[in-house]
């Protein structure tokens, strides 16, 4: 309990300084899939790993690539190219596996997203940060933070707990991805 | 800052609760004709650890209330009063009342102070009834005056004496408590107490949490030296304690003395209170804040010899580590024999340390048990029926999480027994049996299980009642042919009780269901034996702890998958002459002329298997409740314990699944939850029409 509480407190010291140096900015760790480039908050990210083999849950979803045992804990691997509808990438020594912690309703859970490759850190301000747009009823873009742009190039935002957190994974579609970016004028 | 009392509340409360627990079982054991006064100084013993704690944590209800049940037990200790049943009773009902005035408190909530009262003033009305009786010199009371106005009837040896107790300056943080000291001076006679305060610094300089009071008592009292130093035994160390015998008071008319004394005491003593006036709102402040916290935080109790085990094993384990460091630095092959030497030894440690920290979870049955004499002595009173209950293995140890969570449906199983099973007292005596019946708890080992009988000579199970009821309630169709096993089976089906009437105390429909179900969920089972008119047996097995499993490791394709060993009944190859399919999709084998459906529960779970012919893989028999199940596997692999590891923490609940593993290898490997693969297969579903196509065979041939 103590540790957990130390590491609480240590996390939102750390958020506290960041914020302050850089005045309300938030740095995202970016990767890239399918040429796309997408960020998440810097502090949920736990460890960057190679890809490993796992062990696969039956009846599972597709995009459930299974569980690995990080040092003693049961985690399971979440395929963001197949969550996001993409075309299916061989896994290869490059491909890399992003620990994350996620916060749910149930308490914080730790969860590897595997993407194609890290990419970047970024300093954002909230000011950059551009709302998604909206896509009427049919199509969900609560898992996205908001759209950037840096150096020319689209960021999209995306916020973990909306994604990951929930009991069942909202649909997410290459085609609403690949609208919303034409929506935002890219 | 006055010293936190609340940091303590769990332990009072976790002893009170014990010394119910003994006060409730010793009550029990009393016989009211020859009293055993061993058994009466234990439940005084209780009674009286209850009474000086509670008081010491300002629940002055309890603390009252013990009190007087405290004084009709030491007369009863003391000879000069004869325990009656209904004494025994009025006690029983107390240790009830305290335990839900204790239940209250734990909790935060409003404490119900009626039914204390209640018992209090039918208290009261007993111990007054023994001012007739003449032989009564000693009895402790609460007050001061009735304990003194006792003595100019006996007037022996009222001793004077001059107490000086100057207290260490920390006796506060210590968790010492003069006021209490004095209060229980009080108790013993009648005394006058000067508080000096010389030492006591300017405000500015002063700590709360210090101590600079000094006292001058001088008590009036009828007891011994030795019980006075007794009150101060705990502080004696650190204090100043002088304590002289003045002029005897026998010399003094004694109805003298108590006179001036209350005046004084009520004096000097607010002085001590108002010390720290802080303490006092924080107790009232306290249970709300302690609410939450009480609800989450369990403790348990370990010996202190399960310790020293722990930290021996751990002793040699740093030796074991240290031995192989060195060797690792310098190593080359010729000491590979040492080092293979290192290995089992390490092995051997850590198995060593693995069995004995699970053993701190391990508490013996004996917690759930003793709840049982008290319900059936109630039980039996309510029903008009006579029962005697016979305890065994109480000190088979069992998981603490198994062992809270079976609580409840061995309650339900005892009842059932008691209303259902047993007999009243004529229709025994019609039986031929004799009237009182007989309830057996029995728990003990076998395997790596836990075996836990509830075993009663009544009625047994009606199967034509149980028959009836099943197709009345669309269970089975009218012409199901069912064996004896499958008829008794069905109890445990949902909404199924035979009771003739619902009583207070079971038959209300929630039943064996539940029962089998909260066993399921500990991985154990539960199973029927019964002889109509001879009575019924269940057996429950549970498995010694939740977190360590004894798996059968096998393959299926590219995985490895885990199979709780409790529920494989054999493995076997399969000829596929024995292989019946049935429409649906359901294969049925035949084993032995007994027939199990079977299917690739898991061929279809998992993702392919290697041998895609039947023939090339193996069939693991596995049991789920009464019903027996072939799945089909590729390989069999080694058996070996598995630490459990829970799939929900980071996950979510995976059906089929019941946990995942860590292989030696450092890979996961997924744990089998048989009951839910059976189901999700739907051969379950299925197995009933297995049987039919059997019985009907038989008929044609």
């Amino acid at each position: 309990m103590n540790t957990v509480g130390q590491r609480k407190m240590e996390a939102v010291e750390l958020d506290q300084v960041l914020q302050q140096n850089s005045e309300q900015t938030d740095q995202y760790l970016t990767f890239i899939m399918a040429d796309e480039e997408y960020g998440v908050d810097i502090l949920r990210v736990q460890e960057i790993r190679g890809w490993e083999n796992v062990t696969p849950i039956p009846n599972a979803p597709p995009h459930i690539k299974g569980v690995i045992n990080l040092r003693g804990t049961i985690v399971p691997i979440i395929d963001l190219r197949q969550r996001f509808g993409l075309s299916k990438a061989e896994y290869g020594p490059l491909t890399v596996v992003i620990v994350l912690k996620v916060n749910t309703r149930k308490g914080s859970r730790v969860m590897g997203i595997v993407v194609d490759a890290v990419s970047d850190v970024y300093s954002l301000s909230a000011d950059e940060m551009r709302e998604a747009p909206d896509l009427g009823d049919n199509v969900n873009t609560s898992y996205i933070r908001g759209l950037v742009n840096v150096a020319n190039k689209m960021v999209i935002l995306l916020d973990i707990n909306e994604l990951l957190g929930g009991d069942t994974i909202p649909e997410v579609s290459a085609a609403a991805l690949g609208e919303i970016k034409h929506m935002s004028g890219h | 800052m006055s010293i936190d009392l609340s940091q303590f509340h769990q332990v009072f409360f976790e002893e009170s609760f014990e010394g119910l627990e003994t006060m409730e079982s010793s009550l029990l054991d009393l016989d009211c004709d020859s009293v055993d006064s061993e058994t009466i100084n234990a439940i005084f013993r209780a009674a009286h650890s209850i009474k000086g704690s509670s008081s010491t944590f300002g629940f002055t209800p309890v603390a009252e209330f013990t009190h007087v049940l405290e004084t009709l037990l030491d007369q009863v200790r003391q000879g000069t009063r004869k325990l009656m049943p209904d004494h025994v009773d009025l006690l029983l009902q107390s240790v009830d009342c305290l335990r839900g005035m204790l239940t209250a408190l734990q909790s935060g909530s409003a404490l119900d102070v009626a039914q204390s009262h209640d018992l209090i003033a039918r208290f009261n009305a007993i111990l007054s009834g023994q001012a007739a009786q003449p032989s009564s010199v000693e009895t402790v009371t609460a007050s001061v005056q009735p304990a003194t106005a006792a003595k100019p009837a006996g007037a022996v040896d009222a001793m004077t004496w001059a107490i000086r107790f100057i207290p260490d300056i920390n006796i506060l943080r210590t968790g010492n408590e003069p006021v209490r000291m004095f209060r229980e001076l009080a108790e013993l006679g009648s005394m006058k107490v000067t508080a000096l305060t010389d030492k006591l610094p300017d405000l500015g300089q002063l700590s709360p949490e210090n101590c600079y009071l000094g006292w001058d008592i001088e008590l009036i009292t009828l007891e011994s030296r030795q019980k006075i130093e007794e009150i101060f035994e705990w502080v004696a160390d650190e204090s100043d304690i002088t304590i002289t015998a003045q002029a005897s008071a026998d010399t003094l008319v004694p109805l003298d003395v108590p006179e001036p004394e209350p005046a004084a005491e009520s004096v000097v003593v607010p002085d001590v209170v108002d010390e720290k006036p802080t303490k006092a709102v924080e107790r009232r402040a306290e249970p709300a804040a302690e609410q939450a916290k009480a609800a989450e935080s369990t403790s348990i109790r370990v010996s202190i010899e399960k310790i020293d085990t722990l930290v021996n094993l751990v002793g040699e384990l740093v030796i074991t580590q240290s031995m192989l460091g060195q060797l690792g630095n310098e190593f080359d092959m010729s000491k590979l024999l040492r080092l293979q030497e290192g290995l089992a030894q390490l092995e051997h440690n850590t198995r060593e340390l693995q069995e004995n920290v699970m053993r701190i979870r391990m508490l013996p049955i004996s917690f759930t048990f003793s709840r049982f004499p008290r319900m059936i002595r109630d039980l039996s009173r309510q029903l008009g029926k006579k029962v005697e209950l016979k305890l065994s293995g109480e000190q088979t140890e069992l998981d603490k999480t198994v062992l809270e969570k079976i609580g409840d449906p061995l309650v339900h199983l005892v009842r059932n027994a008691l209303d259902h099973g047993l007999e009243t007292p004529e229709q025994r005596k019609a039986a031929g049996k004799p009237e009182t019946g007989l309830i057996t708890l029995h728990a003990y080992h076998q395997g790596g299980n836990i075996m836990i009988e509830i075993r009663d000579d009544g009625r047994g199970l009606n199967r034509e009642k149980i028959r009836a009821k099943a197709i009345a309630n669309k269970l089975i169709g009218e012409n199901d042919p069912l064996s004896d096993d499958q008829i008794q089976d069905l109890i445990f089906q949902p909404g199924f009780s035979t009771a003739e009437q619902v009583t207070d105390v079971s038959g209300r429909g929630v039943g064996m269901d539940v029962v089998r179900r909260n066993i399921n969920e500990l991985n154990g089972s539960i199973d029927v034996r019964s002889v109509e008119g001879e009575g019924s047996t269940f057996t429950i097995r549970l498995p010694l702890t939740l977190a360590i499993l004894d798996g059968q490791l096998v393959q299926v394709g590219e995985q490895v998958y885990i199979i709780p060993l409790v529920s494989i009944v054999e493995s076997l190859q399969p000829r596929l002459s024995l292989v019946n399919r049935v429409a649906g999709g359901c294969d049925v084998f035949r084993l032995r002329n007994e027939v199990h459906s079977h299917y690739s529960a898991v061929r279809n779970f998992c993702h392919h298997t290697r041998n895609q012919q039947l023939e090339k893989s193996l069939l693991v028999v596995v049991e789920t409740g009464t019903s027996k199940v072939a799945l089909v596997v590729d390989e069999l692999l080694g058996q070996q314990q598995v630490v459990i590891k829970s799939m929900e923490a980071n996950y979510q609940k995976v059906a089929g699944v019941s946990g995942a593993t860590i292989l030696g290898d450092g890979t996961v490997s997924l744990i089998l939850d048989i009951t839910d693969i059976v189901q999700m297969a739907g051969v379950h579903q299925q197995h009933k029409n297995g049987l039919k196509l059997v019985s009907s065979r038989v008929g044609a041939g």
